[in-house]
């Protein structure tokens, strides 16, 4: 079928205009593939990985030992700061917008994304954001030091004036959110092939359509909050000033009303790889598959009613408290049937443990130990205690590395063969997976007892008592850091010298994309493929 | 080629092209040249508008090859049925994201007038709040007199609607007649709509005309309102929360009036040019959508900004 689908792409195109890829760099500049763009996307994200993990070597080289020994404490908030912007906005969330590009036409059977030129206008707009981002670090004045929620007054009043900068850059980002999930919407609901009704959706597709829902409700939302900021700045408005009659604490809800569907927008297509990546290693359907859709609805849903969670110690009334901690106890319950879910389908499995499904068990172990800590937090009185501590600084730490990154890489593992063409070195991918899975324990585990201890986040300097569990974490930081270099020369070594993939790479996958020829020709499907039901994921 | 149009299970993608990546790049030096332009007229010093200018200068060159483009290849019959719904789908959350964009003032408004302001002046546990910053302060909507004039200049008067009763005032109250306008236009836009189904391209270009006549002189009211703020009631962007919620709620309302004009003037060009078919009009309706949009936006403006 592969081989039809392939003659027919050449048979249309002919009659027009030629559409294999350019030549050069234009190829790149001017692309409207969906696989180039995703290319882009992922090494773009890439780049940000070590930049953004460049900036937390340096915070964890001064944290090594309590005192000041190589950055000034003005620095080191540009650090955090910096650090944390990168690794969402320019890391985790370009990351899977890249698998997006490379897997969604490929896995509903069509030939590109939706609307292609907007798609290149998308990638095209966050090099030239985060141009403008880090290039504030160089300014007089220094970079953006106010945290990665730019709380105001520290973002208007007090910020650098490369604030405005940042403000434009965040625009930017926004725009470029919205126009790519503009794009997956209409691709998802518009090209899938006939037969893929939404209910045989991979969970990949289904998790990312709820995700661009999400960006399409928030982004614009964060637009908002940063123009006021603007114009608090240079505009004499007073949002955020309570001597105008505003209210900083208005800042922190419209701030959270983005970022928490935010923490989401960055999990839930962890979700949708973990939910590809375990059921072809167990060689089993995943376990409850409409539970895990309305799973991922139901997560979502809460997701808009339990912002002021990140605000318990701001002086909230009481009722406000009491709906936020109830509210966000209830994203367990459906994140509890995920985890359900995929420990059932390993059960009984005839399972094998390569490197994808080492990092997507790794996921679903760790993931739930930054799920639990999240209930705590979620406990409002419990959250006067760890509020702004080290705890706080290991839950999301949990979530975000080996939750969300850790499910990038079992998605980078897992298609490699399909993108490239290639297999990529087995005991290479192991030892990356291994240096990573130690190297992020050590890193972040400590910090969970640092916080509960009381050390705050943020801090350059600490009090002695921490010293031990902070020389730890800086040690697992620098190991965790060389095993994501490491990981550049196993993606290397697979591209230049890995054997030929063949197209269902490994023996359990099923999905359209899996009927591909590996690697994936320039346009996936000219004509839609039909779903059979072996690929459908039912 | 033509058979793109005709068979839907033949997809179209288009050629790759240099727009979007200039596109970016504009908006890149428009962003920067502004944020330039803003620091050195805070700083005091000589401010440049070159940079910002030429930045816009691309964005919209790069805009107008784009759509001529886009266009073109509709006509020549690429576009086929998948890629229109996906039109379709792009711009009707397109506009659910602006809508998104008005929430967040939205939502500040009713945060500082249901909460925000009553703390400042001690409701509820914020007594102390109350007593300790601006002891002086009596909350009330619209805060005319804020709690730091010093800072902050209180605003002569507001732009509040007159009493129900008294319709010698309402008469004379600009924005109602500014509601009139809008709403007024929504329907001339779609007799516009009526117009293209019909196949009478004389009645479209009177009708579409007439809207976009209508949204420039609602602009030219709206700058009248803005004179008549800044120089007659003492209203500004710096006078407080109010003047703050109510320039940026009618401010960027005014700027997508703007656009949504300028989306309108571009459909009615090309029905000069006889583009729109009964079946294949999709241009049309967009700008129609998102001018009764900005309608819908104006209406819960004129309610919870001016009448309530």
């Amino acid at each position: 079928m592969s081989e039809a689908t392939l003659d027919q792409v050449t048979d249309h195109h002919d009659d027009h205009h030629d559409h294999g890829p350019a030549k050069g760099l234009s190829r790149w500049l001017f692309t409207t593939n969906h696989k180039d763009i995703g290319t882009l996307y992922l090494w773009f994200s890439f780049l940000m990985l070590m930049v953004g993990g460049l900036l937390a070597l340096i915070i964890r080289t001064e944290l090594f030992q309590p005192g000041l020994q190589f950055i000034n404490p003005e620095f080191f908030n540009q650090m955090t700061t910096n650090h944390g912007l990168i690794m969402v906005f320019g890391a985790i969330m370009p990351a899977f917008v890249g698998l997006a590009n490379w897997l969604l036409p490929m896995q509903v059977g069509a030939p590109d994304m939706a609307l292609p030129r907007m798609n290149n206008l998308s990638f095209w707009i966050l090099p030239f954001a985060f141009g403008m981002m880090i290039a504030t670090l160089f300014m007089e004045g220094g970079g953006p030091n106010f945290g990665w929620t730019f709380y105001a007054p520290l973002s208007t009043t007090y910020a650098p004036d490369s604030v405005t900068y940042f403000i434009f850059a965040v625009h930017m980002m926004g725009a470029s959110s919205i126009m790519g999930s503009i794009n997956i919407i209409a691709t998802i609901l518009n090209m899938r092939a006939p037969g893929m009704t939404l209910m045989k959706m991979p969970m990949f597709v289904w998790t990312w359509l709820i995700t661009a829902y999400l960006l399409l409700a928030v982004m614009p939302v964060l637009a908002g909050a940063v123009t006021m900021m603007l114009f608090d700045i240079h505009f004499d408005t007073s949002f955020f000033n309570a001597a105008g009659g505003g209210d900083p604490v208005l800042f922190q809800h419209i701030f959270w009303f983005f970022g928490h569907p935010e923490v989401y927008i960055m999990i839930l297509p962890a979700f949708g790889v973990i939910s590809h990546v375990i059921p072809a290693f167990a060689r089993k359907q995943l376990f409850g598959y409409d539970s895990m859709v309305y799973a991922v609805a139901s997560i979502a849903f809460l997701s808009f009613i339990v912002w002021a969670h990140h605000m318990f110690t701001v002086g909230m009334p009481l009722a406000g408290q009491l709906f936020f901690m109830y509210s966000t106890m209830l994203i367990a319950v459906p994140t509890g049937v995920k985890v359900f879910n995929w420990i059932s389908t390993m059960w009984r499995g005839s399972m094998t443990f390569e490197t994808p499904m080492l990092f997507a068990i790794a996921f679903v172990v760790l993931f739930t130990i930054g799920g639990f800590s999240g209930l705590m937090l979620a406990i409002t009185p419990a959250d006067y205690q760890y509020h702004d501590t080290y705890f706080v600084v290991a839950h999301f730490h949990y979530v975000l590395v080996p939750g969300a990154l850790f499910s990038i890489y079992a998605a980078v593992y897992f298609w490699f063969p399909k993108w490239t063409g290639r297999m990529y070195n087995e005991s290479l991918g192991k030892l990356h997976f291994w240096l990573s899975f130690i190297g992020v324990n050590i890193t972040f585990f400590p910090q969970h007892f640092s916080g509960l201890a009381g050390m705050p986040r943020r801090i350059p300097d600490y009090a002695l008592q921490f010293a031990d569990f902070n020389m730890l974490s800086s040690i697992g930081a620098f190991i965790f850091g060389f095993a994501q270099v490491f990981f550049l020369y196993v993606l290397i070594h697979g591209i230049r010298a890995g054997k030929k993939a063949e197209a269902r790479a490994w023996d359990g996958a099923h999905g359209l994309e899996w009927t591909l020829p590996s690697p994936a020709p320039y346009h996936s499907f000219t004509h839609p493929p039909v779903v059979t039901e072996e690929e459908a994921h039912t | 080629m033509a058979d793109a149009s005709k068979d839907s299970s033949v997809y179209y993608v288009p050629h790759s092209g240099w727009y979007p990546v200039v596109l970016a790049f504009g908006v890149m030096l428009m962003l920067t040249g502004f944020g330039a332009w803003l620091n050195a007229t805070r700083a005091g010093e000589p401010a440049s508008w070159t940079q910002t200018i030429i930045g816009f200068g691309i964005v919209a060159l790069v805009l107008y090859f784009w759509y001529a483009k886009v266009i073109a290849e509709n006509q020549e019959g690429l576009a086929n049925a998948v890629l229109k719904r996906s039109y379709v789908w792009g711009m009707g959350w397109f506009i659910f994201s602006e809508v998104m964009f008005f929430a967040a003032f939205f939502g500040a408004l009713f945060y500082v007038r249901v909460l925000a302001v009553s703390w400042i002046g001690g409701d509820g546990a914020k007594a102390l709040t109350g007593e300790y910053l601006w002891p002086e302060f009596e909350p009330a909507w619209p805060v005319v007199a804020n709690p730091d004039p010093g800072l902050f200049p209180n605003p002569g008067e507001s732009m509040a609607a007159p009493r129900f009763s008294d319709v010698g005032s309402w008469l004379s109250y600009l924005p109602l007649w500014n509601t009139i306008i809008l709403i007024t236009s929504s329907f001339t836009v779609h007799i516009a709509h009526l117009a293209i189904k019909e196949k009478n391209r004389q009645k479209l270009i009177t009708w579409l005309g007439i809207t976009v006549v209508l949204g420039i002189v609602f602009l030219i009211l709206q700058v009248e309102e803005y004179v008549v703020a800044y120089q007659d009631m003492g209203l500004t962007l710096g006078s407080g929360i109010y003047g703050s919620t109510f320039f940026i709620l009618t401010g960027f309302h005014g700027f997508h009036v703007t656009l949504g004009t300028i989306i309108l003037l571009v459909q009615f060009f090309r029905s000069l040019k006889d583009h729109f078919q009964p079946e294949d009009c999709f241009g049309f309706e967009a700008a129609s959508w998102y001018w009764h949009f900005v309608d819908v936006v104006w209406v819960g403006l004129f309610i919870f900004v001016y009448v309530i």
